[in-house]
């Protein structure tokens, strides 16, 4: 049931696609150009015809999971429905045909949809400014860092270290490290929630920001965030939302009332821009007042029902990206939004919120539950008492459920759970898909204690089994080290045989 | 649902939240059907101006070609567009495979080892290429040579600050520099001696890092040939809409040499206990979700979906057709700067250089010219003097397979009334 490879379907044979003829008598390439400045033979591109194309990527798509047919339990990645009306909003010529370089009189109707695209996050979010430009939760997470970099350096502060707590989305401490910080871990207390007693031991005069998300990374609120902001701004430090699980409270709080000076929003999360199969993203930053002047240039301006980009920006951090973002997310975000409207966006957090309420109740009897709920939009659970009794692990519980037609929770994460499996139903599954995966996980559990080789051997339906990463990594190593021809990380041709 | 969790209301599910940060609702309107939203959407979308394809003569880092049917057919499977990053293996072969197909594709083109799964555009691409060579060499200074992409310095500048990386736009490399970046073709569209800026790079021990066209590089020789060390560019123009900036695709290729700095996601081929081919996600201990702040990138959502759009572009292509296309923008953005060349006060800006399908010519009053064009319906040149100061006056013009022999008797008509 695997596909061949674009490059093992070419044959020579084929013809290039009918394509538009010069129609014009000027030169060609090699006429004008010096040989040196030529290619010297065609790249390696496979010759297929269209039909075989067509088939080849439609086989492919079939060997996928995806939401528009598979439950997507994945937690910290909010796997919602995408409304097909977002694609069409996107694709429309007066959208998708426009040139970044146009005149601004010319594109008004995009201006203003980032204009109240950025209202509308400030609202949900409670920000005063939203930048549209970064393009994926992790660049918006970086951005956000720069700025309040650049608002410390304004007031003479050169503030060196950034707070990230041990439960913490990898992407934290990396941005912060991009950043040009030094990453210092705060840890978890026992119910899973920052504690309070290490954040003040780690808080000092170089703290320049504390990245939180909340609710946190195992699905629970952060009781004490008022205390927390109010410990973090004493100090003098800002403190940073990592909008990852911001799905969990749209309309029933704002990251902006509690104390957040930096927020950032993942649209193909929380807003239902598809995830591509690893994207395009969009990743928002909305930011306080005393922020705004670093925001990323440029800005979109409305002034008497004109909309402007605004370049004169002095203090600005600059540019995180091309033009003025991934435009075509900011239609389908907003595509959302207004269908939603405020009340929709209330009911689909609150939703979110019973559903994994009732999934976590209907697993709490076949897995662990190492901390206590309820919790918000998502619960970790935990595999340990299993891989003590009889070897199953997290793993191989996500390989059964595979086998069952579900994509896997995020297994291993966060990493201050063993055994971790996180799972994030989000208020797209009925009632019956979510008693239909905990009967799945109950029957694996059940088959953990009888019979645990055979989940070693999952899954079993599925195009390949489980593929041995760690012989691919060996094979890689040996030919970055020039023990070998074979690339791994791309396809060569087979050497020409004798014939 | 609510007996089952042994709650009464909602309400019972957030007490953790203190009462003093409740809302009582979005200031935000109610939602529409359906029919009401597109209706409001439309109407945004109708206030914008879209210039005909065959009109379109500006390009300055994103252009207009044709676009198979193909590619919007693959890329609108909801298998592809609705699945995640394909963490779970056995069951995203065929982003995983697309992926890899992606990736073979960009070697190719690139004439370099491996690529990357794709970055989020031209402007990052760069940078994160920078970042590569810091880390690689351990050197905190980048030499820009020549005139690339504007707004790609401004990302690099805005990077290469949180990580201390100084970015030089005048003067040769030194000892001191981490690596030398250069456009082919610029982005006035001239071609530069990649050659010669390569090895003056390897001279004084910098990496070289060529900015690359991805249809150009069907006629040029490309970076592995002339021995640039990264190779990376936008590549909207293999199958993406402009769609007013973005998305589109940053790519990013490397010698072998380089492959533990390369940012991002990678995909390799492995097999199961059957023996049957498969693919997943490789060398992760460069990620940030394992290596956290000492990852060479933050980089973690990317741009598969574009990197597939790409894929099908190029496989519908194919060698010849790729070369194909290049030839006839080629061909007639020659035959249009002689044209334009010889309207009255018009002047090609630099006449001793060679391009492709993009120029630099002086127009006498060129904002008026263009304003002029727009009235008739087209998009003419960039001006690009707003980012360079030296080029007062200076449009660029870009033409390519979508710019029909009729499209450029209507440009020249235009400018001669």
């Amino acid at each position: 049931m695997t596909e061949p490879l674009s490059f093992e379907l070419s044959r020579p044979s084929v013809d290039p696609p009918r394509l538009p003829d010069p129609e014009v008598s000027g030169p060609a390439p090699s006429d004008v150009l010096p040989r040196e400045v030529l290619r010297s033979r065609p790249p390696g591109l496979p010759r297929l015809s269209e039909p075989e194309i067509m088939r080849h990527y439609s086989r492919m798509a079939s060997l996928n999971y995806s939401i528009s047919e598979n439950f997507y339990p994945l937690g910290s990645c909010t796997m919602k429905y995408n409304p097909v009306a977002n694609e069409a909003a996107a694709a429309l010529p007066g959208f998708a045909g426009l040139h970044p370089y146009q005149d601004e009189e010319s594109v008004q109707g995009a201006l203003e949809l980032m204009w109240r695209l950025e209202q509308a996050l400030c609202a949900i979010v409670g920000v005063d400014r939203v930048t549209l430009q970064p393009a994926a939760g992790a660049h918006g997470e970086w951005t956000a860092l720069r700025m309040i970099r650049a608002y410390q350096h304004s007031k003479g502060e050169p503030r060196t270290e950034v707070l990230v707590p041990d439960s913490a989305h990898g992407t934290n401490p990396a941005s912060a490290a991009l950043s040009g910080f030094q990453v210092v871990e705060v840890l978890s207390g026992a119910d899973g929630r920052i504690s309070l007693a290490d954040l003040e031991s780690k808080l000092s005069p170089r703290t320049s920001a504390l990245m939180l998300t909340n609710p946190n990374t195992l699905g629970l609120f952060e009781r004490e965030i008022l205390d927390i902001a109010e410990l973090v701004h004493s100090t003098g430090a800002m403190l940073y939302y990592d909008g990852a699980n911001l799905n969990a409270f749209m309309g029933i709080c704002r990251p902006g009332d509690m104390g957040f000076d930096a927020v950032h929003m993942n649209l193909h999360k929380t807003f239902t821009t598809p995830h591509g199969g690893g994207g395009p993203g969009a990743g928002p930053v909305g930011v306080k007042a005393e922020l705004v002047p670093f925001l990323p240039s440029p800005t979109v301006e409305r002034k008497n029902g004109h909309l402007a980009l605004d370049f004169k920006r002095p203090q600005s951090i600059g540019r995180v990206r091309s033009f003025y973002g991934n435009f075509g997310m900011l239609v389908r975000a907003y595509t959302y939004i207004l269908a939603m409207g405020g009340d929709g966006l209330s009911q689909a957090s609150q939703d979110a919120v019973l559903s994994a309420n009732y999934l976590r109740k209907l697993v709490e009897g076949d897995l662990e539950m190492p901390h206590e709920g309820p919790c918000m939009h998502e619960f970790v659970a935990s595999a340990a008492h299993l891989n003590h009794e009889d070897g199953v692990r997290a793993l191989d519980i996500a390989k059964a459920l595979l086998d069952r037609r579900f994509y896997a929770p995020t297994v291993y994460f966060p990493l201050v759970v063993p055994e971790a499996i996180m799972v994030e139903p989000t208020e797209t599954e009925s009632k019956a898909t979510l008693e239909a995966f905990a009967q799945a996980v109950k029957e694996i559990v059940a088959q953990a204690r009888s019979n645990p080789q055979a989940l070693h051997e999952e899954p079993r339906h599925l195009p390949v089994g489980r593929l041995d990463e760690v012989a691919a990594a060996r094979r890689i190593n040996a030919y970055l080290q020039g023990q070998s021809e074979d690339p791994v990380l791309r396809w060569t041709a087979p050497a020409e045989s004798a014939s | 649902m609510l007996e089952t969790i042994g709650v009464r209301s909602i309400e019972d599910l957030l007490v953790d939240i203190p009462q003093s940060l409740r809302l009582e609702s979005l200031s935000l309107p109610d939602g529409l059907s359906e029919f009401e939203t597109m209706v409001q959407v439309k109407a945004l979308a109708e206030r914008n101006r879209v210039f005909p394809d065959r009109l379109t003569f500006r390009g300055g880092g994103v252009y207009r070609r044709f676009i198979p049917a193909a590619v919007a057919a693959v890329t609108s499977k909801p298998e592809f567009y609705t699945a995640y990053t394909p963490y779970q293996a056995e069951a995203s072969q065929g982003t995983l495979q697309a992926i890899f197909e992606y990736q073979t594709l960009i070697a190719e083109l690139t004439a370099l080892d491996v690529s990357n799964a794709s970055l989020y555009d031209g402007a990052t691409a760069v940078a994160e290429a920078a970042m590569m060579a810091h880390v690689h060499n351990g050197r905190d200074e980048v030499v820009v040579s020549g005139y690339v992409h504007p707004e790609y310095v401004q990302v690099l500048r805005a990077f290469g600050e949180g990580r201390g990386i100084k970015v030089r736009t005048k003067g040769e490399p030194t000892k001191k520099t981490a690596a030398v970046i250069f456009q082919q073709p610029d982005f006035l569209g001239l071609l530069v001696d990649a050659r010669a800026t390569t090895t003056a790079a390897h001279d004084v021990g910098a990496l070289a890092i060529a900015c690359v066209d991805p249809i150009s590089l069907a006629i040029l020789a490309p970076p592995g040939e002339y021995g640039a060390d990264i190779a990376v560019g936008e590549g909207q123009q293999l199958g993406l809409a402009p769609s007013y900036g973005g998305p589109h695709v940053g790519f990013i290729a490397c010698k072998k040499e380089l492959v533990r700095k390369l940012p991002g996601r990678l995909v390799g081929t492995a097999h199961d206990a059957q023996g049957r081919r498969g693919f997943v996600l490789a060398l992760a201990a460069r990620e940030q979700h394992i290596r956290r702040e000492k990852a060479t990138s933050n980089i973690c959502t990317n741009h598969s979906l574009c990197a597939l759009a790409a894929a099908v572009y190029l496989t519908y292509m194919g060698p010849y057709g790729l070369k194909q296309v290049a030839e006839v923008s080629f061909k007639r953005a020659h035959v249009l700067a002689d044209r334009l060349a010889r309207l009255p006060g018009w002047e090609l800006a630099f006449p001793e250089r060679q391009f492709l399908n993009e120029f630099p010519i002086r127009a006498p009053k060129s904002s008026a010219v263009v304003r002029k064009l727009a009235r008739k319906g087209i998009l003419g040149g960039l001006d690009v003097s707003r980012w360079f100061r030296e080029l007062k006056g200076v449009l660029t013009f870009t033409c390519t397979e979508v710019n029909d022999a009729r499209a450029l008797d209507e440009l020249v008509i235009a400018l001669e009334s």
